[in-house]
This record gives structure tokens, C-alpha cells and sequence, in this order.
């Protein structure tokens, strides 16, 4: 084992590499959208439809954020109701 | 190679040896036996051996067809993947069990009959206790005599069940049987229960958490899915498996997101993906069973080489509790980046296993026009993306750095993480390998861009959820905790209960010893009173007043006699 505080730094160390991260996962979720605006107009791609709710431009990705936004509150309001010690049951 | 030969018995003959011989012998011998097994079952092709008739009923030991197959195959390499994460094991109790366990289980997929099939299904419940009791401690204890009284409650269930059927069909062939009455509702809850159907799933997240290192990753392969090959075997297009199984892939994901035990999270999750499979085998069309038995095959590789990470974090830190962990990335890279793929197949990135073979189901679902299960099964795409996509992972091995430094994991366990690694990979790659082992003929394309597109839109929005709800320090800290599930019901209200019965019949028993004692004790009294020393028939008379007794007794009756 090793010295925490002698050790290399590692790039994720640096809290501004963090917000790097989190701008490229913007800058790649807007191009991961463009495909549907492309659709909109009708160039490039075209959506094989299985229902009508897909037509609404990003319903992919922002069904996703939804899902799982709404997740993680519904989980964490449950937490009041379902969290115990973790000896509860010895 | 042995005629007509089932593979499993392969495995179970050999357990036998592994307590005689020792060392390099007996390592060569547990990663021999998959391949020996392998090569067994291709060598002998499709078909049906074994046939024998038992008390007028037709046994029939061996089948091989499409279905079984596939995930026989899966069942050897899962195992062939385990054997050499365990290669370290030097305990001959857990390289025994682990052996009949799988032997079992391929057993039990070759199986033609329900007698032999539940001879094995039996045989993979008592024997994979014991790899949940080889961690040797009292919660190990406690959690595998609660899997043990579930798993054979299964057993009973579906003996009875078979019986009823062979009184009202004539027949114990192991073909489709359809919920049709009493005996099939019977074997589909044997089924369902080893399934881990909602409300009877509880042994899976209690069990698995609780057993060894290796004997997890060997648990998380068997069971669950030879009850899936079941359920597809007997009850395609049921029905009321839609349901079930949309209600398996939501309810989990929520427990996932708050358990702080991670291979507990695995074990939600694995209950998620069997919801994918279970829905897949309830709407029955060939896409949908071909996309159950592929997901079933996909699942393995990557639920293994999840459980394969958290077991080599566990190995070398002793723990797994994501509030105590984080910043392993920087001692365990190797296993870091095998757990990241086992993460991003489970999500079902494109090119990896999750993406070429979820997508049938989801397909299926969608050319059946059913929209809310097409729904739910996008919300619980996007909750697998958290719980097993990024939870796992990030809290493990990134987050914030719990300053523990370690080793990174044996080699042994990180050639057996790099092959699972490399079948997700190599699947989602080149998935005719795969879809060319399906029971029907696939005409399927999941590389098309507007299947990779949505599915990158669903993912990597989930992505931009889990970043945004971290930065604005929304998203639920890991605490350590016990979250309740059902299985509270049976480990304190009814353990209350059965305790109160106890002592209800404590009592009504004392009560018994106590009043029957003082009945004992009165009729002792009553006979000592007149029995007792100087009591009315304890005294003794003198033989003349006897003498006049007797004469006057005979007089009465000589008179009442002579009358007439």
C-alpha cells in the first residue's frame, strides 16, 4: 500500500477535468439529437416508426431523462418509508 | 464422447473425484470438464437418448434440441468462465458443490421428462446452499437455511404439481404444457418462484449477497435461468407473464438505486433482466423466444462479469458497500475497465451483448402493439442504465476516493473477467454467432441507424440525468442501511408470529402437564382416602366377622336362586 498523499495525481483528481466530463456528455447528448432534427425535415434519416409517440422530435432521450430523474426521486422519497439500520434484521 | 450421454452427468461424475485427488490435477480436471462437457453435447447433435420406463411412465434422460442448446452452451462457458475465477479456491467443500450445482443445472436443460427434470432441479437447490453456507458466517447461515426452505418449497410445489398433471394428461414428457389448470398453475409457481417472480423473489437478493466470492458469480449463472429455459420450455405466450415479468423489470430498479451493498444491487438487477426474459416468454412469437434465449445467453456473460468485479473488489478489500468504497480505479485499472464493460453490455450500448439481443424483446413487444409493455420496458432500459450501468461502477471504482489502495485482483480472476469481457464484446460485434444458436431461424437486424441512434438517445440522456442530479447534489448519498423488501413479511411479522404460535403452544402444553398432573394428584387423593393406611378398605376384620359376610352373600343368593 501506498501513501494517498505521496501517490501520482491522476487526471480525475482535478475537480475541472469533472466539469469537462460533464460538458462532453452535453456537447455528445445534442449530437445525439441531431439525427431527429434531421428527421424533421427529412434528410439523412428516417424514423421507422412502431408508434406515433416517436414522432415527437428527441422522445428517446427525453423519455430516458425522465425515466430517470423520476426514478431516482421516487427512490429516494421510498428511502423514508423502507430504510432501516443495517443491523435491522441481526 | 458417450452415446446419448447428458452432459451434466459429466460434471456430477467428476465432483465425486475432487476430494481424492489434489493440486494441479484437480485444477486441470474443473476447467477440463466444460469443454469435455462442450464437446459432449455437439458431438452428439439434436436428438433424444435415454429412454426408459419407470412405474408405466417414459423417462427420457437426454434431449437436445435448439432450445436446450443454447443455453446448455451458455451453461458451459458460464461455467468454464467460472472455474477459472475460483482457480485459487483451495476449498474442496465449495470445488464439490460448485460441480454438482452445474452438472445439475446442464442436467436439468437436457432433460426430456419432468421426473428427470426434477431430480435435477432438485439436486441445484441443495446443492448450491452450500455454496452460500462456505462464507462460514452466521449471516451466510441464516440467509442460506431461508434459500434453502424457499428453493425446495419450489421443489415440493412442482412434484406436486407434475403428479396432478401425469393423473390428468398420462404423461410426464417435459414439451410445452400451457396454464391450462390446477397441476400447470402448480409447476408454473415451482417455475416462477425459482424465477424470482414479484413477491416470491426475495431469496435472490438475500441469499446471493451472502455467499463466497466465486460461489456468488457461479449462483448468479444457474438457477435463475434454467427457470427461465423452464418457463420458455412449458409456458411460451402465457399470458399473464406480460405482467409479471413488466412488474420484474420496474420494481427492482428502485431497490437498486438505493442498496449500498453492491452485489445486492447486482441481484436486483439480475431480477430486472429476468423481467426482459419473462416478458419475451410471455408474448410466445419465435422473435420473442429468440430474443428471451439470447438475452438469457448475453445476461450471463455480462451479469457474471459484473459479479466477477464486485467479487475481485471484494477479494481484495473486504467489502462491497458502496458508502465504504470509491477511487478504485487507481489500484484495480484491470478490473476498472471489466467492470465498465460488463456495465455498458448490461445498459445495452450498440456493440456489446445487451444491445443485439434486448432489442428482440423490445421488438417483439412493439410489433404486438404493446405499448405500455414497450414503455416500461424503455423506463426500465433507462433504470438498468443507473443501477448496473453507472452505480456499480462509479461507486466502486470512481466517486469519491476512499484512499483505499490495493492489489489489483489475482490473474486467475482477471483472465476470467477479460473472456466474459471479450463474449460481450464479441457478440455485440458479430452477433450471427449467437443468433445462428436460437431456436428459430432469426431474420433480424439490430445495427440499423435509427435502432442505434434511440437507443444512444435513451442511454446517453440517462447519462446526462446521472451527471446532472451528481453536480446539483441531487442524487441519493450511499448510506449503510437495510432497505425493506418483502421479505420483511416473513422476518418479522410471521417469525413474531410463529414465535407467539411457540409460545401459545408452550403454554397449552404446560397447561396440559400442569392439569394433568393435578388430575393425577386429586385421584391419588380420593384413593388415598379410602384406600390409604387405616381407611375404610385398607382395614383389616377379623376372619369370623369375614366368615359371616360370606355366609350371609351365599344365603342371598341361594335364596334368589331356589326361589323359582
Amino acid at each position: 500500500m501506498s501513501n494517498p498523499d505521496t501517490e501520482k495525481k491522476y487526471w480525475l483528481d482535478e475537480p475541472k477535468n469533472i466539469d469537462k466530463i460533464f460538458y462532453a456528455v452535453l456537447v455528445v447528448c445534442t449530437l445525439i439529437t441531431l439525427p431527429d432534427i434531421f428527421a424533421m425535415f427529412d434528410i439523412l434519416y428516417h424514423k421507422h416508426l412502431s408508434f406515433k409517440m416517436e414522432e415527437i422530435p428527441g422522445f428517446y432521450g427525453l423519455y430516458g431523462l425522465v425515466s430517470y430523474v423520476g426514478l431516482v426521486l421516487i427512490a429516494k422519497q421510498l428511502r423514508k418509508f423502507l430504510m432501516r439500520d443495517e443491523d435491522y434484521y441481526d | 464422447m458417450i452415446e446419448g450421454l447428458n452432459p451434466g452427468l459429466i460434471f456430477i461424475a467428476a465432483a465425486c473425484l475432487v476430494p481424492f485427488i489434489g493440486g494441479l490435477a484437480r485444477q486441470a480436471l474443473l476447467l477440463a470438464l466444460p469443454i469435455l462437457g462442450l464437446v459432449q453435447l455437439y458431438m452428439m447433435g439434436m436428438g433424444s437418448w435415454g429412454h426408459y420406463e419407470f412405474l408405466g411412465m417414459q423417462i427420457e434422460l437426454t434431449r437436445v434440441d435448439a432450445l436446450s442448446r443454447v443455453f446448455g452452451t451458455i451453461f458451459h462457458i458460464a461455467a468454464f468462465i467460472a472455474m477459472i475465477y475460483s482457480l485459487h479456491v483451495k476449498d474442496t467443500m465449495q470445488q464439490f458443490v460448485a460441480l454438482i450445482y452445474i452438472g445439475a443445472a446442464i442436467g436439468a436443460v437436457f432433460a426430456g421428462d419432468l421426473i428427470t427434470f426434477f431430480a435435477f432441479w432438485e439436486l441445484t437447490a441443495v446443492s448450491s446452499v452450500f455454496l452460500i453456507w462456505a462464507s462460514r458466517t452466521e449471516r451466510a447461515y441464516r440467509a442460506g437455511i431461508r434459500y434453502l426452505v424457499i428453493q425446495v418449497t419450489s421443489g415440493v410445489i412442482l412434484v406436486g404439481g407434475i403428479i396432478l398433471y401425469y393423473q390428468d394428461t398420462g404423461s410426464v414428457a417435459f414439451g410445452y404444457i400451457g396454464l391450462t389448470g390446477i397441476a400447470s398453475g402448480l409447476i408454473l409457481l415451482a417455475f416462477g418462484i425459482k424465477c424470482a417472480f414479484p413477491l416470491l423473489h426475495n431469496w435472490v437478493q438475500d441469499a446471493y449477497p451472502e455467499a463466497t466470492v466465486t460461489g456468488t458469480v457461479i449462483l448468479s449463472v444457474f438457477t435463475t435461468k434454467l427457470a427461465v429455459y423452464a418457463l420458455a420450455r412449458a409456458f411460451p405466450g402465457t399470458d399473464i407473464l406480460i405482467p409479471i415479468g413488466a412488474v420484474m423489470t420496474v420494481f427492482p430498479i428502485f431497490f437498486a438505486v438505493l442498496e449500498n451493498d453492491l452485489r445486492r444491487v447486482l441481484a436486483y438487477s439480475l431480477n430486472n433482466q429476468l423481467g426482459f426474459m419473462v416478458i419475451g416468454i410471455g408474448i410466445g412469437t419465435e422473435m420473442a423466444i429468440n430474443g428471451t434465449a439470447a438475452h438469457a445467453f448475453a445476461h450471463i456473460l455480462y451479469k457474471s462479469l459484473l459479479f466477477m468485479s464486485m467479487g475481485a473488489v471484494l477479494f481484495r478489500t473486504g467489502t462491497v458497500k458502496a458508502s465504504e468504497l470509491g477511487g478504485l480505479y487507481k489500484s484495480m485499472p484491470y478490473t476498472t475497465v471489466f467492470c465498465i464493460i460488463g456495465a455498458i453490455s448490461i445498459a445495452a450500448f450498440p456493440l456489446t451483448g445487451g444491445f443485439v439481443s434486448k432489442s428482440m424483446i423490445q421488438s417483439a413487444a412493439a410489433d404486438g402493439g404493446m405499448v405500455i409493455v414497450w414503455l416500461v420496458m424503455l423506463f426500465a432500459s433507462a433504470g438498468v442504465m443507473d443501477h448496473s450501468g453507472i452505480k456499480v461502477p462509479f461507486f466502486a471504482f470512481f466517486a469519491h476516493d476512499s484512499g483505499i489502495r490495493v492489489k489489483e485482483a489475482p490473474m486467475n480472476m482477471l483472465i476470467a473477467m477479460g473472456i466474459a469481457a471479450f463474449f460481450c464484446i464479441g457478440i455485440g460485434v458479430y452477433p450471427g454467432a449467437l443468433y445462428a444458436l436460437l431456436p428459430y431461424a432469426v431474420d433480424y437486424h439490430p445495427y440499423t441507424s435509427g435502432h442505434v441512434i434511440t437507443q444512444l438517445q435513451l442511454l446517453l440522456f440517462s447519462v446526462l440525468a446521472f451527471a446532472l442530479l451528481l453536480r446539483y447534489k441531487i442524487y441519493p448519498p450511499e448510506l449503510r442501511s437495510t432497505n425493506l423488501d418483502f421479505d420483511w413479511f416473513y422476518r418479522k411479522p410471521l417469525k413474531m408470529l410463529a414465535i407467539a404460535i411457540g409460545r401459545l403452544l408452550g403454554k397449552i402444553w404446560s397447561w396440559v402437564g400442569v392439569t394433568g398432573q393435578s388430575a393425577v394428584g386429586a385421584v391419588i387423593t380420593v384413593f388415598s382416602d379410602t384406600h390409604g393406611d387405616g381407611k375404610v378398605m385398607a382395614r383389616t376384620m377379623s376372619s369370623s366377622v369375614a366368615i359371616t359376610i360370606i355366609v350371609a352373600i351365599l344365603g342371598v343368593v341361594v335364596v334368589l336362586f331356589y326361589r323359582t
